[in-house]
């Protein structure tokens, strides 16, 4: 059984249909990128999985669970985890802060009262930040970080509460050469950990680390394969080539 | 920028100087001057029973604070749980001739966080989020209703209220203005203010600090942001029933306007003034504007229209330092603070 089944998903704004009867299948352990050109529902379809807006019709199943209309909180806590197309850090927060954060939504509230995980969470916070070459930055603001660090801090952040399936919406936008390739290396060992869906604009970047590929157009799936089975579809290159 | 570059920059920012914390002095400096002041004004009784309300009221200030200052709900009902409280105790002792305060003020946060939790349930716990203007509309009407209730309620008194509430009592003790008065109302001050520090301070004050800034991010995290809110919102009811309550005993009268939109109002103005999200903020803005009002009005050059000056002094405050007078000396790093357990003065 797949972690991830996207059956028949529409998505309607007035008379806009921004997805159109999507089908979508992510395995356990898989990294998979969704890419299409622009307004071609790529962000649509990750919102509609992680919750920030709900399907029209069709269904969202998430490791055995019918999550089409659960709430954000409802999707996180089953696994889900999900980084903004914008930056979403808490800028007035510490950037050790901002992990935390994201660590100790497990718990309890009466826990979170009594900040019984404060010193058990510390060690993981730490580690969290190495991991991302943040932990210089641990006492700065959230928002004195660059954009680039800013993604990052988003990605440890969304990777904190171990989820099982990992929603990246444009990680590299935004960022340098040099950051993006420092992305992809920081990315590609949670492989071990979780499975992911990546949207990304740059196509070498998704190519590297994903072993498979969705291409939607205009709101509809146009192709579904390995990374070497895309190269070779003759619609994907005639958009990418005609159309990007 | 480079990695490397950007690394080093992180070091050099990593280990730069901070200031040190100023809340915890001015805490501190406030709780010895409360402290002090029965005994630096024992030759004037009617000045400790002015600040003896002025406590009552930073209660209901500290109340609001932790509804708008540390979780974002604009509530203008905190006068509702004040004044339902506050005539609870007085029919207790009218109609039960029972006034013991280990039975009367438990009762009093008991009606309180209620209230707060009902209306929590109705206004916070929907199916879609609202918005703050719902939520400031709704706590608005609550107070109202309540106010136009209550005075045209005959068993309540109607419109004059009830006056001669039995005295607070303890044991066979029963508690007058003055300076006992005083000490029950500064401890309840000091008690709750403490409790709310904790929860400022904990883990669960950093979800507070999250969803002030990002509901929606926080939801992504799996926090039920909208279940926070209705805790603290009750937990603000709770303080405010109690606050009601002493407030009843101490003027010996309670009235419609004590859980009118007016009283609300005044809350959100003690809080705005002083600073929000900071809990001594609204403790010190209770404290200017009454020891304000109070010189105001006994100014003969100024006795007519003293209302109008301070009226003026408050919009002057609110709309050009909305951080309040605290804004002026606490940074913003400080009033958010540091969560985690390399926790520093921010």
């Amino acid at each position: 059984m797949a972690l991830l089944e996207v059956s028949g998903v529409t998505k309607v704004y007035g008379l806009l249909r921004a997805l159109d009867g999507v089908d979508l299948k992510v395995e356990a352990g898989s990294f998979h990128g969704l890419i299409g050109p622009n307004g071609s529902g790529k962000s649509t379809l990750l919102k509609s999985i992680a919750g920030a807006h709900y399907a029209t019709t069709g269904t969202v199943r998430f490791d055995g669970q019918d999550i089409t209309t659960a709430p954000p909180y409802q999707r996180s806590r089953a696994g889900l985890s999900f980084k903004f197309q914008i930056t979403a850090v808490l800028n007035d927060l510490s950037v050790y802060d901002n992990v935390l954060l994201a660590l100790q939504s497990m718990e309890s509230n009466w826990a979170l009262l009594r900040s019984r995980s404060r010193q058990r969470l510390d060690a993981e916070v730490m580690h969290a930040l190495e991991r991302f070459r943040l932990a210089d930055r641990a006492d700065d603001l959230a928002g004195e970080l660059s954009h680039g660090e800013q993604q990052w801090l988003e990605i440890a952040m969304a990777l904190a509460p171990r989820p099982k399936l990992l929603l990246l919406d444009e990680p590299t936008g935004g960022m340098s050469p040099e950051e993006r390739r420092v992305t992809g290396e920081l990315l590609a060992p949670i492989k071990s950990e979780c499975s992911l869906i990546i949207v990304e604009h740059d196509l070498d970047f998704i190519k590297n680390i994903c072993d498979r590929l969705t291409v939607l157009d205009q709101g509809r799936v146009l192709g579904d394969g390995t990374v070497a089975e895309i190269g070779r579809d003759a619609r994907v290159q005639e958009i990418y080539t005609s159309r990007v | 920028m480079s990695v490397a570059t950007g690394t080093t920059a992180m070091r050099q920012t990593g280990v730069r100087s901070k200031p040190l914390p100023l809340l915890p002095f001015i805490e501190l400096v406030m709780l010895a001057a409360l402290v002090a002041t029965p005994f630096v004004l024992a030759s004037r009784p009617e000045l400790i029973t002015l600040m003896t309300n002025v406590l009552i009221l930073s209660l209901l200030a500290l109340s609001f604070d932790l509804c708008w200052g540390f979780s974002g709900i604009m509530s203008y009902g905190q006068a509702l749980f004040f004044g339902v409280a506050g005539y609870v105790v007085a029919l207790v002792g009218r109609d039960l001739d029972f006034s013991q305060m280990w039975g009367t003020l438990p009762l009093a946060m008991l009606i309180g966080a209620l209230l707060a939790a009902a209306l929590a349930a109705f206004l916070l716990l929907g199916r879609k989020t609202p918005t703050s203007i719902f939520v400031a509309f709704g706590t608005l009407t609550g107070a109202y209703a309540a106010e136009r209730l209550v005075a045209g309620w005959q068993y309540v008194g109607a419109g004059n209220g009830l006056s001669s509430i039995k005295l607070m009592a303890l044991g066979s003790y029963e508690f007058v203005e003055g300076f006992e008065f005083y000490s029950v109302a500064l401890a309840a001050l000091v008690i709750f203010y403490l409790l709310s520090r904790m929860i400022a301070r904990s883990q669960l004050g950093l979800v507070l600090a999250g969803m002030r800034q990002n509901e929606e991010r926080l939801a992504f995290f799996g926090y039920r942001v909208q279940v926070f809110k209705a805790l603290i919102f009750t937990f603000s009811g709770a303080i405010a029933g109690l606050s009601g309550a002493l407030y009843s005993y101490h003027q010996g009268f309670t009235g419609p306007t004590n859980l009118g939109p007016g009283l609300s109002t005044t809350a959100v103005i003690y809080c705005l003034f002083g600073g929000s999200g900071t809990l001594i903020g609204p403790v010190i803005g209770t404290i200017a504007i009454e020891l304000l009002s109070y010189v105001l009005a006994d100014t003969d050059a100024i006795r007519q229209f003293w209302p109008v000056i301070l009226g003026v002094v408050l919009l002057v405050v609110v709309m050009f330092q909305p951080t309040g007078l605290l804004g002026l000396v606490v940074s913003a790093r400080e009033r958010i603070g540091s969560f985690g357990a390399r926790r520093r003065a921010g």
